[in-house]
């Protein structure tokens, strides 16, 4: 089975690539790049959309096992197919908690079987995630794990943090923080800022983020071990790991769409759907955060795709559980607001999407160089199109974006060599 | 059918959303309230066949019995509820809480809620008026309104400079974020002072000048409004001691002889008497703090006959 993509603008910053030519896709890899290219079994017109590698989003929640009612491994798929994602890790806060390797591999499984995007499985790094014992992190990571992280919750006890960035060293993994110090959190439920001091909300202030951060941050520059700060979204402390990695600290971040193209305004008036944490912040922090995609600091721009159930979140602001899904939005929120602004260009979107987060983790992705495998996503830039929450293929129907209309998505998205979305709709289309 | 038009969307939620043109009607019509309170004949029937429900999440004497008295006093079918016996611990969220009392046919809800945003939040999922008798830390609508129309009886009819103080925790207090909004509309010199603990980090978002020192703030002050400090907060940390706290906020004679000698005393109760006030300043002749209760009732009678379509005050 032969497909070719013909004369889509292909944009493949992994090698230096902006311009219009045909992708062959053979046997589920990238045979050739070229002009005029032929002799496929089934041809797709790209001409006037830009072909992509696949996206990479290093920060989902699938909820399975545990919380089928919020997603599934096939819903939080399938709303990463529809959104032109064609990996996502999946963090480790289940029922049973991902801390040992069978839950590893059973995740991986079911991926294979059921799943419309490669899901790469972050490991727990404590027992059940309680911050008190180590968990078997060799073991996890001889199954493939992608990185460790206790998401969700701060490692409190820097003495166990420590000793994880010591342990992983050995094999030379990665440890994925939720950089924000439990106290100070536990006092508020958003951005202590101007918004919270006229709702009344209890706030958070950034300085949370900015002292967890500081202390993972030695903790990396101290063991040596690779430190990737989850979901980086405060502008203090994007200047911590920025001045670390002048100094050679092997310390990474990524930032969320939500907090490159949303404030706290959105929670002015108590709105469920924009409750999340880190907090949106003020436009000082969002900027920080644009400023930290484009200088560098901030490695990958995710997600956190977190569903939850409507009667967790339909409810008064405080009572509500933080999060919200992201993956059918996030690259028609970046092309909008980001990209045609003059904010990000092209090559700055498909690099952070997807090049850099891959590259970052030693995935098999972000890249069409011939040889690699044929995950490619199809955009239209100019596609306009309303986000709609009843339509998500996800199983929270919530978006803090509900209503918005946006300038460009995916519009076919390639996985392996197979189309799993064509316009919108989601199927298994090599099956049909 | 025909009703008096009305200024009101049907929801009294907080002051930021209310017109100076709205506020100045709401006291017109508590002062032909109050003349209804003090006929005699406690029993007007503008509000005959209304039925209102208080639905109250926290303790509290005043505000639910004054809004009990204002239905009642204008006819309306008033019914409380008390949540510590009611479905709500059984688990039912708001919501569906309000969705019930909305398919009882209520015309009104009542709702004091220790959750911020919680009446806007009810104003939206159900169809009954909500009138926000507190929630959390956000708005306080009805206190402020009463605050306004004692303060004028007490003849601080234009509050324009008037130098206008708060005591106490802003940080957690709905009344302090209702008054400020409120004595903002009027373009009042608006001082705040506390333990800094119990300032919001961003009070400048609020348009008031912080005083550290409760002698500077009390200096020369027109309106002084103490709040009631809550003792979880000490056991929180947000400040050492009581006794720490009574020393260096708390009002009392010495204190209110650095305020005009017409200063009017607010609290909107109930009092830690020795705490944030002492007992000579709750009882001196400066202290509006009874008359607040008072006009409490008829405050409450003009939101619910304006809200809830009642017949012409006259």
């Amino acid at each position: 089975m032969k497909l070719l993509i013909k004369n889509g603008r292909v944009v493949d910053p992994s090698q230096d690539l902006d311009k219009v030519c045909d992708v062959l896709i053979e046997e589920g890899r990238i045979a050739a790049l070229g002009e005029n290219l032929a002799g496929a079994d089934e041809v797709y017109d790209a001409k006037g959309l830009v072909v992509m590698p696949g996206l990479v989003d290093l920060h989902t929640h699938l909820r399975e096992p545990g919380y089928e009612a919020k997603e599934t491994i096939r819903t939080g798929t399938m709303a990463a197919a529809a959104g032109g994602v064609t990996t996502v890790a999946c963090m480790p806060n289940t029922a049973p908690v991902c801390d040992n390797s069978i839950v590893v591999s059973g995740i991986k499984e079911r991926a294979l079987r059921e799943g419309f995007a490669h899901v790469e499985v972050v490991g727990a790094i404590t027992k059940k995630q309680e911050g008190k014992e180590l968990a078997e992190l060799a073991d996890m990571a001889e199954k493939g794990a992608m990185a460790f992280s206790d998401d969700g919750h701060y490692v409190k006890s820097s003495r166990m943090m420590t000793l994880a960035a010591k342990y992983v060293s050995a094999f030379g993994k990665t440890l994925i923080c939720h950089a924000i110090d439990p106290e100070l959190d536990s006092d508020g439920f958003m951005h202590e800022g101007a918004v919270s001091a006229r709702n009344g909300v209890p706030g958070v202030p950034a300085l949370a983020e900015d002292i967890a951060v500081a202390r993972d941050v030695l903790i990396a520059e101290y063991t040596g071990t690779h430190v990737h700060i989850a979901h980086c979204a405060s502008k203090g402390a994007l200047d911590i790991i920025r001045q670390a990695q002048k100094r050679g600290v092997h310390v990474t971040c990524e930032v969320t769409v939500h907090h490159l193209t949303l404030t706290d305004e959105a929670c002015a008036d108590y709105n469920t759907a924009a409750k999340i944490n880190p907090p949106l912040r003020s436009m000082d922090h969002v900027e920080a955060c644009r400023q930290a995609v484009l200088d560098g600091t901030a490695s990958a721009v995710v997600t956190d795709h977190s569903p939850h159930c409507m009667e967790e979140k339909d409810v008064e602001f405080r009572n509500a559980p933080n999060g919200f899904p992201g993956l059918e939005t996030s690259l028609g929120v970046v092309l909008t607001d980001l990209y045609h602004t003059g904010i990000f260009d092209l090559k700055t979107v498909v690099q952070k999407m997807s090049r850099e987060p891959a590259e970052l983790f030693g995935l098999n992705a972000g890249t069409l160089k011939v040889g690699a495998p044929a995950d490619v996503t199809v955009v239209d830039l100019d596609k306009e199109w309303v986000v709609d929450p009843e339509k998500f293929y996800s199983k929270c129907h919530l978006s803090p974006y509900a209503g918005k209309t946006c300038r460009g998505r995916a519009v076919a998205t390639i996985l392996a060599g197979k189309f799993v979305m064509k316009e919108g709709k989601v199927k298994d289309y090599a099956k049909a | 059918m025909e009703k008096k038009p009305s200024l009101f969307f049907f929801v009294i939620l907080d002051i930021e959303s209310l017109s100076r043109e709205e506020i100045e009607l709401i006291m017109a019509t508590g002062g032909e309230m109050k003349k209804i309170m003090k006929s005699g004949m406690k029993k007007a029937d503008y509000l005959k066949g209304k039925s209102v429900i208080t639905l109250f999440y926290e303790a509290s004497t005043r505000t639910r019995t004054s809004f009990e008295s204002a239905g009642k006093y204008l006819g309306a079918h008033v019914v409380n509820i008390n949540t510590a016996s009611s479905s709500v611990t059984k688990g039912e969220c708001l919501k569906d809480t309000v969705l019930v009392l909305e398919n009882m046919d209520c015309d009104g809800v009542i709702i004091r809620t220790p959750m911020e945003g919680a009446s806007v939040y009810a104003a939206k999922v159900g169809k009954p008026v909500v009138i926000n008798a507190g929630d959390g830390a956000h708005a306080h609508p009805s206190q402020a309104l009463l605050d306004l129309f004692t303060l004028r009886e007490y003849g601080k009819k234009d509050l324009q400079g008037l130098k206008m103080v708060i005591v106490g925790d802003i940080l957690y207090s709905r009344v302090a974020r209702s008054n400020i909004a409120m004595w903002k509309k009027f373009g009042a010199d608006i001082h705040v002072c506390g333990p800094m603990t119990l300032l919001p980090h961003d009070i400048s978002a609020l348009g008031v000048t912080v005083d550290a020192r409760v002698e500077d703030a009390l200096r020369d002050a027109d309106v002084v409004d103490v709040l009631r400090i809550q003792l979880e907060r000490q056991k929180n940390g947000l400040f050492p001691t009581p006794r720490e706290y009574s020393r260096q906020y708390g009002v009392n004679d010495e204190r209110l002889a650095l305020c005009k000698k017409d200063v009017v005393i607010l609290h909107p109760g109930p009092m830690n008497r020795g705490l944030e006030i002492s007992y000579g300043v709750g009882y001196c002749g400066n202290a509006a703090i009874r008359d607040q209760v008072n006009n409490g009732v008829a405050v409450r009678m003009a939101l619910l006959n304006l809200t809830l379509g009642g017949g012409e005050a006259k």
